[in-house]
């Protein structure tokens, strides 16, 4: 009996199986078409159920999910199977900065999210990745090599960009500028957990959670230990196969778009 | 709509721009409200007015003033409409709730400016608002600083008159307004050439009062389980009375209620029984912004109250009864409109147990707090709100916004998450 979690994220579909234990997972790029990349990738796979999660969750609802949750919920799902005493879960994903606060059975108590800008976000990495000319993989591990660090003061994806241009043009060097960019971001990542009220356990998830750097200074502004998963990216999908497994929260209970 | 053309050129308005304007307005109109299930047959009557948004109404308003009455535009709860009325003047708000004029009011406004104050701004300087372009003059108020700078501009475009509302409620700050009022008056007297008479008075703010009690009663209409109306009609509703003629609306207000109190005699309702009920406070949420509402209610919950300048704090306060005089009347205004928990007051701490009255009145789940972005006296009070809430252990969701459309999916994953929460 095999049970799927499709997490339809802005920048990644993941997709995890799910039988006694996690069978399988796999991540591929969003694109332009994420419904048929989605159907692509189901094509052939049969399920028990299909529980879609992330910003593209409505178009499965419509098609082949039995079920659409918040990726808030998965993430809170995912986070607590992995680790029993999570109580605070922070995912960095592609556009969405969100963290969440757990009650000691792991519902979701309180949550934070991130207004309409991509500060504080995977986003604002890759943009900034680009503007000093490298792959985003890389850009944690550039700034963690810095000696020093240079100061970013706009939080805003777009000013910080030309922010970045001026510290170049004045002759900066990019892991200086790579770790003031972790620099502002943790900052702001931290402004919106410290308003939550984190509880330890704090599992670290998503995207995000990959950027070794981002890791660090996150860690020391919040003073507290962050945990992250093996593979951090899947822990959405593997909250929504959870759900499914589970048989669903409640049937029928979001409603389908109109 | 034909019809309509050459009195929008005597209004000059700018027809091309216009003409984008209506045809928007139809298909956005049929998919989230003619498209709800169950709707209370009542509603007709609102659609139609809807429907004649710029056509039915602004002809009344024009054959008015062809008749010698004048047209006083306003934004603002604060702004007496029974005073207005009492000039035989017409009251009307005006637009100030869409996207689509904000563009035009950026080429002149900073951009960092709450859309309410932009979108109204830019129906003037575009042309594309047949209220603003009929009024004879408009009156301003200084609830924020940003409406209070914008109305400097808009007076180099359309006479603007600016009354003052108090920042403290004080015997002082009352004092003040209600010498704004003396002042408010010997205007509409000036501009209409009508002596404001206690008799006037009386009249007129009966009519008033008649409409805010009809709204009343549909507020308490929604108090029921099922909830009658779903929140997106009853929030249009009150929008709807800021330019509607206030005899035939309290009427249609009225006969709606009717119809719901006999729902609720039978236990029919639009949503189900279990369907979380959320209130929503803050910021005004001027005709056509229906953004939230609509991701409330398409995720599957009810609004049941607005706690709100277009919701309850446009119709709560009841005048009181005094002895008729106009002094007495004055006072009595004085003090109904100083009733208002707007947050343009500090402290204003009575908002805050007005929420909780309707948290607990109305049944409610969860509080969503809206806040217009930039919209910097609501969006400080939000903090006071959630400590308050938290510790009657309702649950909030705090939603920043403006009118435009880029953040649905954003924010239907907080409406969903904040449902999934309150659900459990």
């Amino acid at each position: 009996m095999t049970y799927a979690g499709l997490d339809i994220g802005s920048r990644t579909i993941v997709l995890v199986e799910l039988d006694e234990g996690l069978k399988d997972f796999v991540i591929l790029d969003t694109g332009a078409n994420p419904l048929q990349r989605c159907q692509a990738l189901l094509d052939g796979r049969t399920y028990r159920s299909v529980v879609a999660t992330g910003y593209g969750r409505q178009l499965a609802a419509t098609t082949f999910a039995t079920e659409v949750v918040t990726e808030i919920r998965a993430y809170a799902v995912g986070a607590r199977h992995l680790y029993s005493d999570c109580r605070t879960v922070i995912d960095v994903g592609g556009q969405d900065c969100k963290v969440s606060l757990l009650s000691d059975t792991g519902e979701v108590r309180k949550f934070g999210m991130n207004d309409r800008c991509a500060a504080g976000t995977g986003r604002f990495l890759e943009v900034m990745a680009r503007a000093l000319e490298m792959d985003v993989g890389r850009l944690g591990d550039h700034g963690l090599s810095a000696r020093r660090m240079a100061a970013i003061n706009s939080l805003c994806t777009v000013f910080a960009e030309s922010e970045v241009v001026s510290l170049i043009a004045r002759g900066e060097d990019s892991p200086t500028i790579a770790l003031g960019l972790h620099d502002a971001i943790a900052t702001r990542i931290a402004g919106m957990v410290r308003r939550v009220g984190p509880r330890e356990r704090v599992v670290f998830a998503g995207g995000g959670a990959l950027n070794a750097c981002l890791r660090k200074l996150l860690s020391q502004k919040l003073g507290v230990e962050l945990t992250v998963p093996e593979q951090p990216q899947i822990v959405g999908a593997l909250g929504a196969a959870l759900i499914a497994r589970n048989g669903g929260c409640r049937p029928n209970r979001i409603s389908q778009p109109r | 709509m034909a019809d309509y053309r050459s009195m929008w050129t005597e209004l000059n308005l700018d027809l091309e721009k216009h003409d984008a304007l209506l045809q928007a307005l139809p298909g956005m109109y049929e998919n989230i409200y003619l498209s709800q299930d169950n709707r209370p047959k009542a509603m007709a009557y609102f659609d139609f007015v809807i429907g004649e948004i710029h056509g039915l109404r602004v002809r009344e308003l024009m054959d008015h003033k062809a008749s010698g009455g004048k047209v006083v535009g306003l934004f603002c709860v604060f702004v007496p409409e029974d005073l207005i009325l009492a000039a035989g003047a017409i009251p009307v708000g005006l637009c100030a709730g869409t996207q689509f004029s904000v563009p035009d009011a950026e080429e002149v406004l900073p951009r960092n400016t709450c859309a309410l104050i932009k979108s109204s701004f830019g129906f003037k300087f575009g042309r594309t608002c047949p209220y603003v372009q009929a009024s004879d003059f408009v009156i301003g108020e200084t609830t924020c600083d940003g409406k209070k700078k914008m109305y400097e501009i808009l007076a180099e475009y359309h006479p603007t008159y600016v009354m003052e509302v108090p920042q403290k409620k004080t015997p002082l700050g009352r004092e003040l307004f209600l010498d704004e009022l003396r002042g408010l008056k010997a205007k509409l007297e000036e501009e209409t050439g009508v002596t404001i008479t206690a008799e006037r008075l009386t009249a007129a703010g009966a009519l008033v009062e008649a409409k805010r009690r009809a709204l009343r009663r549909l507020h308490n209409a929604r108090k029921a389980r099922p909830a009658p109306i779903s929140g997106l009609d009853a929030l249009l509703v009150t929008q709807i009375a800021f330019y509607d003629d206030v005899v035939r609306f309290t009427e249609n207000v009225n006969a709606l209620c009717d119809e719901l109190e006999g729902r609720i005699a039978t236990g029919e309702g639009v949503a189900p029984a279990d369907a979380p009920r959320i209130l929503v406070s803050g910021s005004p949420m001027a005709i056509p912004n229906w953004k939230l509402h609509r991701i409330l209610e398409d995720s599957g919950a009810v609004v049941v109250g607005e706690e709100s300048c277009t919701g309850t704090r446009y119709f709560s306060p009841a005048l009181a009864a005094n002895d008729g005089s106009l002094d007495a009347q004055l006072a009595a205004i004085a003090d109904r409109q100083l009733e208002t928990h707007c947050a343009c007051f500090t402290p204003n701490d009575e908002r805050i147990d007005d929420i909780r009255t309707l948290a607990g009145g109305w049944a409610v789940d969860g509080v969503v707090h809206y806040n217009l972005q930039f919209c910097h006296t609501f969006a400080n009070e939000a903090v006071k709100v959630e400590k308050a809430l938290a510790k009657d252990d309702i649950p909030l969701l705090r939603i920043e916004t403006d009118y435009g459309d880029e953040d649905m999916g954003q924010l239907k994953t907080r409406v969903d998450a904040f449902l999934e929460m309150i659900r459990r």
